[in-house]
């Protein structure tokens, strides 16, 4: 039976039989077609995902952090601007928050020292994250030796290790006791790092923060949803990597663009004339180069997404360990939960698929509206 | 039956390299037969070829074709034949894909694919499914005896053996008419008395045959029916006609 | 068997995994809902403001409590030069700003 269905598969088998022609060719073009895919599907996987960790678990951040600045600079705050701030109306608590960086000369590590609202650990323990333990290669019950502001050795029993499953958030973190933190840098008394606060009513946070910040001139409010807002702008898209990506992605399609909008050989221009001598008509030709595109693209697309996943959910995203880690001694080892953005994959789906058959048909296009009776004459 | 009256076709008109290749050309072509165009280069076969075969129109002139039946035209239905000279693109290419089977000078096969992909090439966009074509495209690649080619890439064939796949392509839409243009002018003479027999298959198969050539041994040969001379684009002589 | 319906076969195969790989994130997401709580319960008692990622420099530990002129706060000429200063910066906006 004839029928449309019998004429695209027809015309797809002629397709694919051309593309096995230059068999070296297109498929190295597939290749690294599907790397473009692939390296841009990982981005969105790994950035979508660590967005939405950071959604999930920075949701249960303090709703105000306020930092004091002196001369430009993050200073402590002293407890009094505590007293006055749980005075404004809306706020139901104000907790002081002791916390601090630690470089351990020996291990090259940067440490986060924290202390927690409610004495978790007692003098002379500490909760470390499983970085830390790894870093310092000790484990429960062994000692960590700290050097305080006054170059003596502080000698701290590690009472627990945070789970791996935390690392995201863990990873660096010395929790100890307030008096073990004031015996590692002897703040001044009444001081402290910053000040956390909660607004009883969610939609009062701005109200709140535009009255401490009227109140207090020398401090900066941080509000929950500028910390989450963070990491809606990891790796914006000036950021360094992703425009080291994007153009590269870009400049290498312009390549294979260029390539296919000017590539259309004497020979190939013969073959479609032969086409249109045998009684193709140039819809039939047009829809040759459709499939010739699609065939090279969809696949490319499909198994470059595939492949990403893998990458980002299966092997933690371990081609942007390093760009990430950086210099850093520290790395969290995570596992990230998966999220499929459907929306982002179709966009990539369109910038992907339709310019590249595009710029298969188009040239194409022009050959295939040559007389049928070229090939009889030439 | 193919019936052309005062088919003239002027190319680039009215302006200063105008040139007529056929010029008031009456003729009818009788079904069954084999049918020859005879000329130097350059008497305007080809170009009248290419009108009969519905890939070029005349500039001025009928075409009529009888007995054809295509999906929007049966000569059942009507009794009278089909006039192609002003038909749109899109029903010419129909008519040539279902009615006409063109051998080109050249062969015009497609270079890289197999001899069997080349001879199905022209059912592709008929929407007929593969299996049926692909059947008959072995059929007549054993007619033709090139079976053991089936798979592989025209370049790898010889003369003869290309001549007999664009042979066997041009019959795979099953078409009444064959058109062919100086389908001997690349072969030495042992392959262009091969050629003929196989015309003469055709032939006997019912097959309208159309051949332009100058090579005697085409014009001369037995087979032979009808023979149109032409010269500068218009028909200098008719021998055996009906 | 015909080329195309290699094709489309494997084209199919391709799109039953992505399928697949989308029923597996729905699961990973169930799976993980548990840790998840306790990681937040986590930010919650210790009070956390940020993704523990980039350990590298001071700064860039807590992007949320930076400045975006932090890197060059040691000295005015100072230059940036930690890569993750190019991957998240902290927060563009802020309702009272003391950056410069």
């Amino acid at each position: 039976m004839n029928s449309p269905l019998n004429r695209h598969t027809n015309i797809l088998d002629f397709a694919l039989s051309s593309l096995l022609r230059r068999k070296s060719k297109n498929l190295s073009l597939l290749v690294v077609y599907t790397l473009i895919v692939f390296v841009i599907a990982s981005l969105i996987f790994f950035v979508q995902a660590l967005k939405h960790e950071a959604a999930q678990t920075l949701a249960e951040a303090p709703d105000l952090v306020v930092q004091r600045m002196i001369a430009g600079r993050h200073d402590l705050i002293p407890a009094t601007y505590g007293e006055q701030i749980s005075a404004i109306r809306g706020v139901r608590s104000v907790t002081p928050r002791l916390w601090g960086y630690y470089y351990d000369q020996v291990f090259g590590a940067n440490y986060t020292l924290l202390v927690p609202e409610n004495g978790v650990v007692e003098p002379g323990s500490i909760m470390i994250g499983a970085g830390v333990a790894r870093n310092q290669r000790i484990k429960i019950d062994d000692m960590l030796t700290l050097k305080t502001s006054r170059n003596a050795p502080l000698l701290l029993t590690v009472q627990g290790i945070y789970p791996s499953s935390s690392e995201l958030i863990s990873s660096d973190l010395i929790v100890l006791s307030a008096e073990d933190f004031q015996e590692m840098f002897h703040l001044p008394p009444g001081q402290f790092t910053d000040l956390a606060v909660t607004v009883a009513n969610p939609r009062e946070q701005v109200t709140v923060a535009t009255k401490i910040a009227e109140l207090f001139p020398d401090t900066r409010p941080i509000l929950k949803s500028e910390m989450l807002r963070t990491y809606d702008s990891l790796f914006e898209w000036r950021g360094g990597m992703m425009v080291v990506i994007l153009a590269v992605a870009v400049l290498s399609f312009i390549i294979f663009a260029w390539d296919k909008a000017t590539g259309l050989s004497a020979e190939e221009r013969k073959e479609i004339g032969i086409l249109k001598s045998i009684g193709w008509e140039t819809s039939d030709v047009l829809q040759l180069k459709f499939w010739e595109g699609i065939v090279i693209s969809l696949t490319a697309f499909l198994v470059g997404v595939v492949l990403a996943y893998g990458h980002v959910f299966f092997f933690s995203a371990a081609l942007f360990e390093h760009a990430l880690k950086g210099w850093s001694v520290i790395y969290p080892q995570f596992r990230l939960i998966p999220v499929v953005d459907a929306y982002q994959l179709t966009v990539l789906f369109f910038l992907t698929v339709l310019p590249y058959t595009a710029a298969t048909i188009i040239p194409a296009w022009l050959a295939a509206t040559v007389p049928p009776d070229a090939a009889m004459r030439s | 039956m193919i019936e052309l009256a005062n088919v003239t076709k002027t190319f680039n008109a009215d302006k200063h390299n105008q040139f007529t290749a056929v010029d008031d050309v009456s003729l009818t072509i009788e079904a069954g037969r084999l049918t020859i165009l005879k000329g130097p280069s350059g008497s305007g076969k080809t170009t009248l070829m290419a009108l009969i075969g519905c890939m070029a129109r005349p500039s001025s002139g009928r075409i009529r074709l009888h007995g054809i039946s295509t999906s929007f035209f049966s000569d059942a239905d009507s009794g009278s034949a089909l006039d192609i000279t002003s038909l749109p693109e899109r029903f010419l290419t129909e008519i040539r894909r279902t009615t006409f089977g063109f051998i080109f000078q050249q062969f015009n096969l497609v270079k890289g694919i197999s001899a069997l992909e080349n001879i199905m090439l022209p059912a592709y966009p008929t929407g007929e499914s593969q299996a049926a074509f692909r059947q008959r495209a072995l059929e007549l690649m054993e007619l033709f005896s090139v079976s053991r080619h089936a798979a592989s890439p025209v370049e790898w064939l010889s003369g003869g053996e290309l001549q007999r796949v664009a042979i066997a392509r041009a019959l795979i839409n099953n078409p009444t008419i064959i058109i062919a243009d100086e389908p001997t002018a690349h072969l030495d003479s042992k392959l262009s008395r091969e050629f003929m027999e196989m015309v003469g298959t055709l032939k006997a198969r019912g097959k309208t045959i159309l051949i332009a050539s100058h090579d005697p041994l085409v014009y001369d040969s037995e087979l032979a029916e009808t023979v149109v001379g032409m010269r500068d684009g218009r028909i200098t002589g008719i021998t055996g006609a009906a | 068997m015909r080329k195309s319906s290699i094709f489309i076969i494997v084209t199919a195969v391709n799109i039953l995994l992505i399928g697949l790989l989308t029923v597996h994130a729905r699961y990973s997401q169930a799976m993980a809902a548990t840790a998840l709580r306790e990681r937040a319960e986590m930010v919650r008692t210790l009070q956390l403001t940020d993704l523990c990622l980039f350990t590298e420099a001071r700064y860039t530990r807590n992007p949320a409590m930076a400045d975006r002129f932090a890197p060059f706060q040691d000295h005015p000429g100072a230059m940036e030069h930690f890569p993750s200063g190019s991957l998240v910066t902290p927060p563009s906006k802020r309702i009272h700003e003391f950056s410069p």
